[in-house]
Order: C-alpha cells, then structure tokens, then sequence
C-alpha cells in the first residue's frame, strides 16, 4: 500500500531515505537545518540526523557549492540546495567553471558525486529574480546532468538517483508544484537518468513537456480528444541525458511535434530538441515542430501578466489543432 | 590583533637534510619555470601561462610541513605549488606540452595542473574559485574525523573578490582545519596592489572572520615554514582556520605577454637581492660548502633536463581522449 504526499513533502522523505543508505550523504544550504527549509522542503532532517549531517549555512551561495565540490573530491556525496534557482546567478562560476569541468579538465582524477536542488519556476507571482526556469542556463555546459520532475514519485526517484549518481546533477523543484499530490514509490526499480515518461498515447501529436508544462500539456491532450485530437504527451524527465529516442519512437507515429517550455525560446531545451529532431529525422515530420514558450520578456509579477505570460491549456490547445491541420 | 611578522626561524634547529630538500625543491621549481619561458618561445606551450620565479619559498615552504593526504589548491600561476606537493617533473612537463603523459592527460594545461595522487587537487584559473573548494576540502575532513588538513595558495588580487569573502567566513564559521595562504606578490595582474586594495597589510583582513592572520616574509623558506607547522597544527588541533600573508615578489610579468614595464625603476632589483634562493643558500653556507650547494644546483638541473626530455617523447593524446572524462 503506498503511501499518499505532496511534492514539498517527498523531497525530504526522499533526502532521509538517502541519508539512511549513505553515511557520506550530507545537505548544506540556507535555512536547512533547524529551520526546516525555506519552502519546509527539509523539515524534520536536522532532528533525525543532526548538525553535522543537515549543515545551515551563512548566505553564500558561492561558498555552499564551492564546499560542496570541495567535499565530494574528498570522498563525501553532498547535497546543495539553492534556495531558489535564481540563485545559481550568484554561484554560476562554481556551477558552471568548477562543478561541471574539474573532472574533465583532471583527467577523471576529480570525483564529483554532487546533487545541487534547487526551487524552479513561474506561476506563483515570486516576479523575475524568483521565477527563473533556470535549468535553461545549464544546458550548453558539458558535464552536468539536469532532472525537471513532474510528479511526486518522479521527484522521489530523480533526487535518489541523482545523490546515487557520480556526475553532478542539478535537481529542479518546481515552486508551482509544490501542493501536488502522489504516491512514494517505495520498493521499485531505482530510475535511470535519462529515461522519459510516455504519459500519454495518441497517434496526432507528440507533445513534450516537463514539470508544470506537462501536466498542463496531459490537461490539454484530455480536452482535445472531444475534437478527435489523440496526443501522445512525453515528459523526458531529465534534459541532461535526453531520451531523444523517446521523442523519435512517437513522431514514427504521429509525424508532429510541439514542444511546451516554461521559458523563452532562445537557448532553450525545447529549441535544442527540436532542432536535433529536424536534423536527425526530418523524414519523419509531416508539418513543421511547434515550439510554445513564454514572451521574451522577465517573469512579470502581477497574476493577470504572469497568467498570459505562461503558455495555458488553451494555447496547447490551439497549437495542437494548427498542427493536426497539415 | 594577531598580526605580526614572524622572525626568521633557524634552520639549524632542523635536521642537517632539511635545509638541503628545501633548497632542492625551490631549485626544481626555479628551473622550472626557466624552462617553461624557452619552451613558450619555441613555441612549445599553448595559451597562456603565469609564472612563479621569485614565489618558490612560499609553496616549497607551507607544503615542506604537509603530507600528501592532506590536500592543496593553488592558482593558474600553481606549477611551483604543485611541484612543491609532490607532483613528478616530468608529468608537469607533459601538461605543459599538451601530451598524454602529462598529469591530466593534456586536457588541463599549464593553468590547471593537478595529481591527486598527492593532494595536489586542481589549479584554478578562475581567481579566488578554489577557495570555497578549499572550505569543502576541509568539511570532509571535519566531517570524516580524520586528520587532514586543507591548505590553499592564492595572490593578494584573490583577496578582492566575493568567494574569499565567502570561503573564509564559512570555514571559520565552521571552525574547519583550513590554511590560507597569501602569496603576496604586490601586484593583481598589472595593477600594483595600493591601487585597488585600501589596506597595506591583507593579513589584516584575518580580523572580519575572527581567524589569525600572521605576516610572514616570504622570501625567507624558514620562516615560511615555521608559520604553516604552526596554522596546520592549529587546524588538525580542532582550532579552525588561519590566514597567512607571505610578503614576496613576482620577479616575471602577469603572463607570457605581460613585459612588467609598469613596475618602477629599481624595484625588481631590490627585490633580487633578496631573492628566495639567494637566502636560503646564503643562510646554508654556515653548514654546507660551496661545493655542496653546487652538487645540489647540478642535481636539481640534471632532474628538470630529464624530465623535460622524457616529457619531449611523450606521444600527443589520442582524439579518444576528447570524449572521456566529462562523465564518470
């Protein structure tokens, strides 16, 4: 019998499990510790496994992935958490120059077994600074691996998988998420990065989405079968490694492609998986891909902007009919 | 205030083959370094590369006191850090010639060398990044009860940057076994260090996070030494980090294309007659002959000359190696 929590919640169940395993699993962050987590994602760590284990840190943010990396060369399996994924502006350099190149730049003598977690996404009125789609900004620098979670059981699995991983893996938590509900998948298989989730089947469209994106692309794909619209809805889950396969194994079926992105489209994953789909496998297309993004503008703050500004059930909607009409 | 210039401690008090391994170790980086300037204008060495002639007390000096478990980061300007922790000549060459037996297989070069096999772990070409790494270093000992001790180099330039900010107060917040060292070499790049900092003595800076700081002339390798035994005894003591200020001279430019017109009249000068090597050799002669200390310089050459020629016959990196190592 599973047990049923919302998405906050299993980010510490998920935390302890992994911490119960592993002696050399340890959290550092701002207000982890005694506090329980800004968003209560850590609650009730610091009381079962203490001060050295769930470590509060001082408002440095260059400093906590910077021990983090320093802490894994030396044998422990760190867990960072950057309160929100804005944030990682502020430690870009120890991200992107340190974390994701010092194996390669050491020949493989670095070892690097780092999860960074980080609070993702729009749609809760945080405004620009705390809004960031932010797995966006790491997605041309070789040696990261980045997990999107969707669902409860998804961010239960991708946060074990990406402690248990030796490459750094940055998790996104999505802020918009936070009060779904779910299952803990106790007692299954562990997860493999890079594996997508077929959500849904239907031979007209292959839509791919992640984290909110997704559950609104399901919503959508739901309301479209009244117009005789099938959608198949993949999340990839993780958009470093990509199950390109995935996406290629539906356009064998459906022969269009749209893409729903919490982001704008320059420099985007959304951009990148469709102009590799093009280049690899243009003779499976029958109407050009549809990439839906966000304005390009900053995350506005006021509800009635920043509810245009993310792409709705409608605006999948749409996009799917003008698809199916080629 | 615990700042204070340490008195040059005697080497006398060492065992008589101290003074000698020390003097060997800053010879081999010395020459080194030579070798690496007649190797960039043959065109042998890619990039850029920053070099430490006039710096070895410092690096032969603080790692003289550690072992190779105990860990060490240093800046691009690192060849002499990483010779000093251990790392085998001939592999530094390699680096430096873009050859697979270099010490990162030629894909790190002459700003990122590192052999783990001896603590040395990375080389930063990003100024001041290394020090949060150093505070992590140093956590997992804390963390892991064991008694290693974290020591990290960098320039009085790193001092004005946010991660030392950082780095320091975390580790001392922590009370972590950390050691800080200052290779004040009186500029940051091409800017003499009055122009951009509005202290005069970095040590001072040890005050805002509640740590020691301690100047130490670091041109005389004794007195070097002395501080570092006492900070890394201090950190493996549980007593958490110290920040060190070893006063020196970069006797080079910045970098490969740096000519150092900028530098006054009559300073480098100065600064030779107190050069590093000079000293200690100067301070040995009480004990050791002329001679003696020539069969040292020789050894210390024949072993640069055979590393480099052994470094020469390394075969360029396969185009295999491009794809490996980006993930575990």
């Amino acid at each position: 019998m599973s047990e049923e929590i919302n998405y906050r919640k299993v980010i510490a169940v998920a935390l302890a499990d992994a911490m119960r395993e592993d002696d050399s699993v340890l959290l550092l962050g701002e207000d982890v510790g005694a506090a329980g987590g800004a968003f209560k994602t850590t609650a009730g760590l610091f009381e079962e496994f203490g001060p050295r284990r769930v470590r509060d840190t001082p408002i440095s943010e260059q400093a906590i992935v910077g021990a983090a990396i320093g802490s894994a060369l030396c044998g422990l399996r760190p867990v960072a958490e950057i309160m929100f994924a804005d944030f990682a502006g502020v430690c870009f350099d120890q991200i992107a120059n340190q974390l994701a190149k010092y194996r390669y730049m050491t020949a493989g003598q670095a070892q690097l077994p780092v999860t960074i977690r980080m609070a993702n996404g729009a749609g809760a009125g945080f405004a620009a600074q705390h809004s960031q789609a932010a797995e966006n900004w790491f997605l041309s620098i070789p040696g990261l691996k980045i997990a999107v979670p969707a669902t409860v059981p998804d961010l239960y699995l991708l946060l074990r998988a990406a402690i248990r991983d030796d490459d750094p893996v940055l998790v996104f938590e999505h802020k918009n998420l936070f009060a779904l509900k779910g299952s803990i998948p106790r007692g299954v298989a562990p997860l493999r990065l890079g594996v997508a989730d077929i959500v849904r089947q239907g031979n007209d469209v292959t839509m791919v989405a992640t984290q909110q994106m997704r559950h609104r692309a399901v919503e959508a794909a739901d309301l479209l079968v009244q117009e005789g619209i099938e959608a198949t809805v993949i999340d990839p889950r993780t958009l470093i490694p990509f199950d390109d396969e995935a996406v290629r194994a539906s356009l064998e079926q459906t022969a269009r492609l749209m893409v729903v992105q919490e982001t704008v489209q320059a420099g985007s994953w959304g951009a990148s998986l469709i102009a590799r789909m093009v280049q690899d496998h243009f003779e499976l297309f029958d109407a050009p891909p549809t990439l839906l993004s966000t304005p390009n503008t900053p995350a506005p703050y006021a509800a009635a902007l920043e509810r245009e500004w993310l792409p709705s059930v409608e605006d999948i909607r749409i996009g799917a009919r003008e698809l199916v009409k080629w | 205030m615990t700042i204070g210039v340490e008195a040059s401690a005697s080497l006398d008090q060492g065992p008589p083959d101290d003074a000698a391994a020390l003097l060997a170790m800053m010879l081999r980086i010395r020459m080194f370094e030579d070798k690496v300037m007649d190797l960039f204008s043959q065109n042998l060495v890619r990039g850029s590369t920053h070099l430490c002639q006039g710096q070895e007390a410092v690096t032969v000096g603080v790692c003289s006191v550690l072992r190779h478990v105990d860990t060490m980061t240093c800046t691009y300007r690192g060849h002499g850090a990483v010779i000093a922790k251990g790392a085998p000549l001939a592999a530094c060459f390699g680096e430096l010639l873009g050859r697979a037996g270099g010490l990162c297989r030629g894909k790190g070069g002459s700003m990122h060398f590192a052999d783990f096999s001896v603590g040395a772990i990375g080389s930063n070409a990003i100024v001041g990044a290394h020090l949060p790494i150093t505070v992590g270093a140093a956590l997992a000992s804390s963390y892991l009860g064991d008694d290693r001790v974290a020591v990290s180099f960098f320039g009085d330039g790193a001092t004005n940057i946010g991660a030392f900010h950082e780095a320091l107060n975390l580790a001392s917040v922590w009370k972590l076994p950390a050691v800080f060292v200052i290779e004040n070499n009186q500029y940051g790049e091409y800017s003499p260090l009055r122009s951009t900092t509005p202290i005069d003595r970095l040590a001072r800076r040890a005050d805002a996070y509640g740590m020691p700081g301690v100047l130490v002339d670091g041109n005389d390798v004794a007195a070097v030494r002395s501080v570092a035994r006492s900070a890394v005894e201090r950190a493996r003591a549980g007593q958490g980090p110290t920040l060190i200020e070893a006063d020196t001279y970069r006797q080079v430019g910045h970098s490969r294309s740096d000519p150092a017109t900028y530098r006054p009249a009559g300073e480098l000068d100065r600064w030779l007659e107190r050069d590093p090597i000079l000293l200690l050799e100067r301070s040995m002669l009480t004990r050791w002959s002329t001679e003696e200390l020539d069969t040292i310089r020789q050894t210390a050459q024949r072993d640069v000359d055979s590393a480099l020629e052994m470094a020469l016959a390394m075969p360029e990196p396969t185009l295999d190696e491009m794809a490996k190592d980006v993930w575990a």
